[in-house]
């Protein structure tokens, strides 16, 4: 049994992805602050909200700072989530978490905002979320905005939506998806467990 | 390859069942939203639409307990719709594990309640549903459109189409988006329960005055209805209901049938 934290932000539906946790056999608990000790061995950011009311809610009630709570455990952020880990955002002033160097943009507007619904993910090299998913899965998308990193070595998928979309990053313990893996199905709930393989590390 | 059509199997729940002549053979007991919600799930639908058209707010009180109960059989999006007039309404829905709130005629009577789950929620949380009808009275103010010779617009009803508004569909959905809706779900009155087909006319002129996805429904019979629609107009997401309740027209075989008619959908 693996425990790991989802963080409520305190603004939508978290109740699908601690769900999918359990499903495949982590213990959960969701958690507002960083203040109380660390007992897990994963941490998941999820996907609902805003931006800068999320690194508000990250930021501003806890003594601890992210960086120190989390140490070398895995985290797994998930749409907004990922996008926390960049610098800052175009959806919002608040200074990211800054723990991948890059920011992020809105979509096209060539294209329809929201990018809602399902598609494919082209991967782009080995990765541990990605272990035993086929190239060409679909996955849930549902965002507004898309990360730059200023190094395309932690792209480990894309997917193409007018213009390549990162969809898989992994940067030492941080891990982002900018689909939803617990909306995904099957192949989200290979990528969930194999979050967990890492946790249990 | 891109983003898919999206195939979306619609759900009427009454006091917590779902109603509609079901004919289900593997399904025992047709009326559970939840193994229903399972079935379509399984089959492969690209997410789920819950409308509660229980008559009371009293009794409206078991959807909460019916999202957590679908929301930990299914690994797929799904929205929930029918009776959501305040922010508390829509709140009790997605915290209780729903992915989408469905705001109809709560957004005609208060529009700015579209602006507050948005901000609240995000963008991707709040579908507008909006239920359209032809007026064939026809007026300069409106959005006019023709068709075998006839003239009309299309008018906003409201009440699960009981109640005309004398608002334009056109600059409804448009409003709409401007608040802060992330997708329209889109009605036509005239075609629902036909099994005639969409109205193509009512989906293209919406899709086009909008930037966000837009879910058609209302008149779809059997799966040449969708390859109709999303061949005639770029529609993001195809709703049905009746199709889906005998066998042969299962998800899978709707979107099998789809994708060898060279729309790209998920298999």
């Amino acid at each position: 049994m693996v425990s790991v934290a989802i963080f409520d932000y305190g603004a939508g539906n978290i109740f699908s992805l601690k769900n999918s946790l359990e499903k495949v056999g982590a213990t959960v608990d969701v958690i507002t602050t960083f203040d109380n000790s660390n007992v897990y061995s994963g941490l998941l950011l999820p996907g609902v909200g805003n931006f800068d009311p999320a690194m508000n809610s990250i930021r501003n009630y806890s003594k601890i700072k992210f960086r120190d709570y989390v140490g070398h455990m895995p985290v797994l952020g998930i749409c907004l989530g990922m996008e926390m880990f960049f610098e800052k955002s175009e959806e919002g002033k608040e200074q990211g978490l800054d723990v991948i160097d890059g920011e992020v943009i809105v979509l096209p507007s060539s294209m329809k905002v929201p990018h809602m619904g399902w598609n494919n993910l082209e991967i782009k090299k080995p990765g541990k979320i990605l272990e035993g998913v086929k190239d060409g899965s679909w996955a849930y998308f549902v965002h507004s905005y898309r990360v730059k990193p200023n190094s395309n070595d932690v792209i480990t998928a894309e997917s193409d939506y007018g213009i390549k979309v990162p969809a898989v990053v992994e940067y030492e313990n941080f891990f982002g998806t900018q689909f939803h893996p617990e909306k995904s199905s099957a192949i989200g709930k290979i990528m969930l467990e194999n979050f967990l393989k890492e946790c249990k590390k | 390859m891109t983003l898919t059509k999206r195939i979306i199997p619609c759900l009427d729940v009454k006091n917590g069942r779902v109603v509609k002549g079901l004919n289900f053979e593997s399904i025992k007991d047709a009326g559970d939203p939840v193994k229903l919600a399972e079935k379509y799930s399984n089959e492969g639908a690209d997410e789920l639409v819950f409308l509660d058209i229980t008559a009371s707010d009293e009794q409206r009180k078991t959807i909460k307990e019916l999202v957590r109960k679908v929301a930990s059989v299914i690994d797929i999006p799904f929205t929930v719709g029918g009776g959501v007039k305040s922010l508390e309404d829509a709140r009790n829905i997605l915290l209780n594990g729903a992915d989408k709130v469905g705001i109809n005629t709560g957004a005609i009577k208060n529009p700015k309640v579209i602006a507050e789950l948005m901000e609240l929620f995000g963008r991707q949380c709040v579908v507008v549903a909006v239920d359209a009808k032809r007026n064939y009275s026809v007026d300069n103010s409106k959005n006019i459109f023709s068709e075998n010779d006839k003239q009309f617009w299309f008018e906003v009803f409201i009440y699960g189409g009981k109640e005309g508004t004398g608002i334009d569909v056109i600059n409804w959905v448009k409003e709409a988006e401007k608040l802060g809706a992330g997708e329209i779900l889109l009605t036509s009155i005239d075609k629902d329960g036909t099994k005639d087909g969409y109205d193509i006319l009512l989906t293209s002129k919406v899709v086009d005055s909008v930037s966000i996805p837009v879910i058609a429904s209302g008149g779809c019979g059997k799966p040449d209805d969708m390859i109709e629609v999303f061949k005639k107009s770029n529609v993001d997401a195809a709703l049905a209901a009746s199709i889906f309740h005998y066998e042969t027209h299962g998800v899978n075989g709707v979107k099998s049938y789809l994708k060898n008619r060279a729309i790209p959908v998920r298999l």
